[in-house]
């Protein structure tokens, strides 16, 4: 698989941040429904998070659909592993189960620091 | 640009033949979906796997013709 220059932006930033969401828009003002789906999500788990804004930047906008091989924005990523997109984050916030996973990969909520 | 309801049934099941295919059309204007699949396919498979074949099967419409699909995964129960 060529090698696409936003791959190395990408692995960077999933590195560098626990918890990081390539989203429309940004966490303060989501610019669609599904990404505000998520943030909205992430804030109830009080978990902090980097927002990437991909409308930004359209090579992003692309290169990270090709990055995980899922069509869609948002997509969350938790210690560098893509965990899904709205659907999934929503069905997993319902489950209980994101909770559970957040604590499993040590990210802590901001609630618990406190 | 936008899919039907019947389109979608088609090519999810073109592409894994045994799903059980539900799908709700959100707003009426054939962008927004929501699709129940079940396979035993899906077997084994981590929620994105399954949603992946999904949206595979879809050939690149997901996104793309279609903007919104609310996707919902299961195996058959046993």
């Amino acid at each position: 698989m060529s090698d696409n220059p936003v791959f190395d932006r990408i692995r960077q930033e999933i590195d560098q941040n626990q918890v990081v969401l390539y989203m429309k828009g940004t966490p303060i003002f989501p610019q669609c429904g599904f990404s505000a789906a998520v943030v909205q999500v992430l804030s109830e788990l009080a978990v902090k998070f980097k927002g990437v804004d991909v409308l930004a930047d359209p090579s992003l906008r692309d290169g990270i659909k090709q990055f995980s091989d899922w069509p869609t924005v948002p997509q969350l990523y938790v210690k560098g592993e893509f965990v899904g997109g709205s659907d999934i984050i929503r069905e997993m916030f319902e489950t209980g189960e994101l909770k559970q996973y957040l604590e499993q990969q040590g990210v802590a909520s901001a609630a618990v620091d406190a | 640009m936008a899919m039907d309801a019947a389109e979608i049934q088609r090519l999810i099941k073109e592409g894994i033949p045994d799903a059980v295919v539900k799908i709700e059309d959100l707003r009426g204007d054939g962008d927004h979906y929501a699709a129940h699949v079940t396979s035993s396919q899906f077997a084994g498979k981590t929620r994105i796997q399954q949603h992946q074949m999904v949206y595979q099967a879809l050939r690149g419409n997901m996104g793309e013709a279609l903007h919104a699909l609310a996707l919902q995964t299961a195996v058959p129960a046993e």
